[in-house]
């Protein structure tokens, strides 16, 4: 493989794969997108959030899981970092804390792709308290 | 925070609070006057006078969600460990700028760390900042900029595997064809 030093190049990549995007990019649909946001700020981070969200963007890439990963602020959650926020199409947010590649790796198998509940969700819904 | 990189990756989230839209990140280092160091400066809403004082208080925030901020307190104390010195500007409705900076020799500083991950995800992660990463060596400069990554994708997705592996080689080549030190 040639080396990709500068934009030109990333633009011959652009192009090559442009024509395998198309079929894959056909199966999108927003409504059925999985969000998952990584908490990074300082608490995320010393925890190694940087660790989880590359094991989260490579890992659902793998198994072309149409999902998008992102960032996000602390949740105050410091305690348990790194935490993850993952909505379904459909379902309320759910907040995970530990997520470590293990974690990750449960989360993604369980929860994800079979919509059951793991351990280790950080309950946050107090709307319903007050209501 | 072990590496220059999850300071960086840290800083940043303060100026994307701060709504900026261009935020540009520079690290120098001379290894002839044994000096490294790293600016990040941004076009937010910055800090007013009496912000910016107790910006590098640990126990100061602007946060509701916790009580402490560590980002800046830990950035300015590996700073100041590895003989070096920091400091922050700041203009209401112009932005702010934070530098570090390090004795390069110093067995404190941190290493540079995985720049090329904290770009990506950083991009992936705020698709509408433009982000600027420079890094200067004596043997010459490279300048990466978000905004003029994705013109050059023509709308295919930052997220595919191939573009994905390939912004990474780019910044992984560069930094290594102007021998920046890790």
């Amino acid at each position: 493989m040639t080396k990709i030093k500068s934009l030109a190049d990333l633009r011959k990549i652009r192009d090559e794969v442009q024509s395998k995007i198309k079929l894959r990019e056909n199966s999108t649909h927003p409504e059925q997108t999985v969000q998952i946001k990584i908490g990074m700020a300082t608490c995320g981070i010393a925890s190694g959030a940087k660790e989880t969200m590359r094991f989260f963007v490579e890992e659902l890439e793998q198994q072309a899981i149409d999902a998008v990963v992102t960032q996000t602020g602390c949740m105050g959650f410091c305690y348990a970092e790194p935490t993850v926020e993952i909505t379904l199409p459909g379902k309320e947010p759910v907040v995970f804390g530990f997520v470590n590649k293990t974690k990750a790796e449960e989360i993604i198998e369980v929860y994800i792709k079979r919509g059951e509940l793991v351990d280790g969700i950080i309950p946050m819904n107090f709307k319903t308290i007050d209501e | 925070m072990k590496t220059i990189t999850d300071h960086i990756l840290d800083i940043v989230q303060n100026s994307i609070r701060a709504n900026a839209t261009l935020i540009e990140i520079i690290v120098e280092e001379n290894k002839k006057n044994d000096f490294y160091s790293l600016i990040i400066s941004d076009n937010g809403c910055g800090m007013d006078e009496e912000t910016l004082k107790k910006a590098a208080n640990p126990f100061f925030t602007s946060r509701k969600t916790r009580g402490v901020g560590l980002g800046l307190s830990l950035l300015k104390q590996n700073a100041e460990m590895a003989g070096g010195n920091f400091s922050l500007y700041s203009v209401v409705n112009k932005g702010t700028e934070v530098k570090a900076s390090f004795q390069l020799s110093n067995v404190d500083r941190p290493p540079l760390g995985d720049v090329w991950n904290m770009f990506y995800y950083t991009m992936i992660g705020n698709e509408t900042i433009d982000f600027h990463y420079i890094h200067k060596t004596e043997n010459g400069t490279i300048e990466i900029q978000s905004e003029e990554i994705k013109r050059s994708l023509e709308g295919v997705s930052l997220r595919q595997k191939e573009i994905r592996e390939a912004i990474l080689e780019l910044i992984q080549n560069n930094l290594k064809e102007i021998k920046a030190t890790n």
